[in-house]
């Protein structure tokens, strides 16, 4: 799990940007820069054509993290960008686990397993089987740990985490109005 | 030029280059922007090319002739050894934030990514170190591109572009080229609307200061709001220290001119920095050569902070008052709101810093009366030779802080210097710009023995465009400024700071460049006469005393009150 202090929190920091080649790059070292390391990153088209988000999550203080979204903000192809803290978002991690079918077999069943996790099977063949469980951080770790424990994991890939605010609906298609609006 | 036309990509890229009002350009060929090269051939009544000797000394010539200018400086180099060659500049203007386009040669792109000969990652490279850079690689983009470069590189904040070219895209035809122009882009803000609550609870704070100080910098000059600043300054009496760039926005005689900030700044800006209620930044970034530790800097004060760049915004410093904006714009509407007041008093106390200043450090650096040549000596003469009228450029290092400290100005924008990114080797094609954007002025170099080496190669450049540059080496037969360091901080072990220098005046004569050198203080004199009497380039060396020490000194990461002369800390 990610080491918190007193200063130091998880921040959100998602970006909108023009679709432009090499955004992801001009990102990333800004927080190189800052001796940030970034703990989970994903990046995908936004609901607006041809406008790309990025959802980052970094471990720093207050200070440093508005520091580090300014100058996110100031690259010529960023739309914008903004920080939040974990209350301020709606956010989930999805997680997929490969196990052996034949160690399955041996322990019998796992419904209460996928019962208890709210996790689901993907595919399932003589060599493995393949469990996706989508939710935090902390709930995908322990159904690693407990299957790592058990069974035992083939393999595991965990993605960045995707977010939305709960606070208003994402604003930016109106932030764009009164950009062109500015010309 | 507005009828469709079918070009090349290099006639077009040329062609957008005059679009948008270039008509000087600097660089060096080489065999990925040959074709370029090629189509500037037909534009030779339209384009003053400058070739320079090195690619570093091409794009330093750009930074020069944008900074005197106020123009974009253009830079035109190939790919591979010269691209990296020119990253010093581009980093250099980054900092110093200088409108500068560098187009750079790039292999074809079926090429890219197979380490083919003279590729580099031109773009990868220069993502840090750019407001902006766009590798073109068809030609139905290059209108597109540069009037987008041009359009970044000259507003809100300027900087450098970069514009990697790839030589299919120069050799390809294009078939409905037309220049561009570009004015908006959406996800870009050059500058901020005033934010008309900050500049009243601004004038709030100023109103009810007792020991208001102003710190100017370069934002100033950039934003051409040198007026708007001494009316500012005058409404309100408030007395102003200026960092290294800010250099001759405020003409050295104005009675609100306090002089120069940081290390090796006067001694009165430093000291009242940690006394005044109210601090002012103006277009500047709070630098770490200007603040000193950061911890102790000005914590009785209340900070109101003028600047283009949001993210400059507390990035030091934490700032009370923010006020976004360009400040030729921010500064009248601020005046507007200040009682005219007076400081008398306040404005006065800076005399005791000021006489004890002459007294132990000026009188002795500028009016010696025996003993070698000193480096102040030399400067100071030359400005009173030039009516302090003169373009001065400085390479880094002691020659720098001289230059800064003993320059008088009568003019703005005339002291060009490498602050942020301090690159020895930036004067002499520097100076080569200036002169080049500024012809009618004169231009005088300040350089030491080790810098002038560095770029040695641009009295090539001088000789073949017959550039007017007066050089003065102060030629100590030390880095100056590392063996001060290793004076004061590293027990006089002087390692790898003497320099055997060359026979200097040989080596200019050789380049066809009048020359002349001086030890004697008697002499001095007539040999800045001499040197002054045409507009032609002259190499001055002079030969001054060989440990010559710049006070006072802030000692890095100390508190900007911590200041040193001969030895001691200063206590008034």
């Amino acid at each position: 799990m990610i080491e918190l202090t007193k200063d130091k929190k998880l921040y959100t920091v998602t970006v909108f940007s023009e679709n432009t080649p090499g955004l992801l790059n001009q990102i990333t070292i800004i927080f190189t820069r800052r001796q940030l390391n970034i703990e989970t990153l994903s990046v995908s088209p936004s609901a607006l054509k041809g406008i790309h988000k990025f959802t980052i999550t970094v471990v720093t203080t207050h200070d440093m993290i508005e520091k580090v979204v300014k100058q996110i903000d100031k690259r010529i192809d960023v739309l914008k960008a903004y920080y939040n803290v974990d209350e301020e978002l709606i956010f989930q991690e999805i997680a997929l686990y490969k196990l052996s079918t034949e160690k399955v077999l041996e322990m019998g069943s796992i419904e209460s397993l996928i019962r208890r996790y709210d996790a689901r099977v993907l595919e399932m063949n003589s060599t493995c089987i393949v469990i996706e469980k989508t939710g935090l951080y902390e709930e995908t770790q322990n159904l690693f740990d407990e299957l790592s424990q058990t069974i035992g994991v083939l393999q595991f890939i965990r993605s960045g985490r995707v977010a939305i605010t709960k606070g208003k609906v994402e604003r930016l298609s109106d932030m764009l109005a009164s950009l062109e609006n500015a010309q | 030029m507005n009828t469709t036309i079918q070009l090349s990509g290099a006639h077009a890229l040329i062609h957008s280059i005059i679009h948008e009002g270039t008509d000087t350009i600097f660089g060096y060929p080489g065999g990925n922007i040959i074709p370029v090269f090629d189509a500037l051939y037909d534009y030779y009544n339209q384009i003053h090319y400058v070739l320079g000797r090195h690619e570093q000394g091409s794009i330093h010539a750009a930074q020069g002739y944008a900074r005197i200018s106020g123009k974009v400086g253009v830079c035109i180099v190939t790919s591979g050894p010269a691209a990296t060659n020119v990253i010093t500049g581009i980093g250099d203007a980054m900092l110093d934030s200088t409108p500068l386009v560098v187009i750079t040669g790039q292999v074809g792109d079926t090429m890219l990514g197979t380490d083919a000969f003279q590729e580099i990652d031109m773009v990868g490279i220069t993502q840090p170190i750019t407001k902006w850079c766009y590798q073109i690689r068809r030609p139905e983009e290059i209108a597109w591109a540069v009037a987008r470069a041009f359009y970044i590189a000259r507003t809100g904040r300027k900087g450098p572009v970069v514009l990697d070219f790839t030589k299919n895209a120069q050799n390809a035809l294009v078939t409905d080229y037309r220049p561009e122009k570009c004015t908006f882009i959406r996800s870009y803000v050059p500058v901020s609307k005033p934010n008309m609550a900050k500049i009243e609870e601004a004038a709030q704070l100023i109103n009810q200061a007792k020991k208001p100080l102003a710190l100017v910098g370069q934002g100033v000059l950039l934003g051409n709001a040198e007026v708007e600043l001494t009316q500012f300054l005058e409404k309100a009496d408030i007395p102003a220290g200026w960092t290294l760039l800010g250099e001759s926005a405020l003409p050295s005689d104005f009675r609100l001119n306090k002089g120069m900030l940081g290390m090796h700044g006067n001694i009165a800006p430093n000291l009242k920095t940690n006394e005044c209620d109210v601090l002012i930044a103006i277009g500047m970034r709070f630098d770490d050569r200007v603040t000193g530790d950061m911890n102790t800097y000005a914590k009785q004060a209340k900070i109101i902070h003028f600047d283009i760049d949001v993210a400059e915004i507390g990035k030091n410093i934490p700032v009370d008052v923010p006020v976004l904006g360009d400040v030729k714009t921010t500064l009248p509407l601020i005046t507007q709101l200040l009682k005219k007041t007076s400081h008398q008093e306040w404005v006065n106390s800076f005399a005791v810093a000021e006489r004890k200043e002459k007294e132990l450090v000026i009188e002795k650096e500028i009016h010696p009366k025996e003993g070698a040549i000193k480096m102040g000596e030399v400067i100071a003469k030359i400005a009173d030779a030039t009516h302090n009228q003169a373009v001065v450029v400085t390479d880094v290092g002691q020659n720098q802080m001289m230059a800064a400290r003993y320059s008088k100005f009568a003019q703005s924008n005339s002291f060009i210097t490498s602050g942020g990114l301090g690159t020895m080797g930036f004067g002499i094609p520097a100076a080569i710009g200036a002169k080049i954007g500024a012809p009618e002025r004169t231009v005088v170099l300040f350089v030491g023995d080790g810098g002038f080496q560095m770029t040695i190669q641009e009295l090539g450049t001088i000789m073949q465009e017959k550039v007017g540059v007066k050089m003065v080496i102060l030629n100590n037969n030390f880095l100056g400024m590392v063996r001060q360091w290793q004076e004061l901080f590293y027990h006089k072990r002087y390692s790898s700071t003497p320099m055997q220098n060359p026979d200097f005046v040989a080596i200019a004569k050789a380049y066809g460049i009048n020359a002349a050198v001086v030890g004697e203080r008697e002499k001095l004199d007539n040999a800045i006469e001499a040197m002054l009497s045409d507009d032609k380039a002259y190499l001055l060396v002079v030969n001054v005393e060989d440990n010559g020490l710049v006070y006072p000194m802030t000692p890095a990461g100390t508190c900007v009150t911590n200041i040193i002369v001969n030895g001691e800390k200063i206590v008034l």
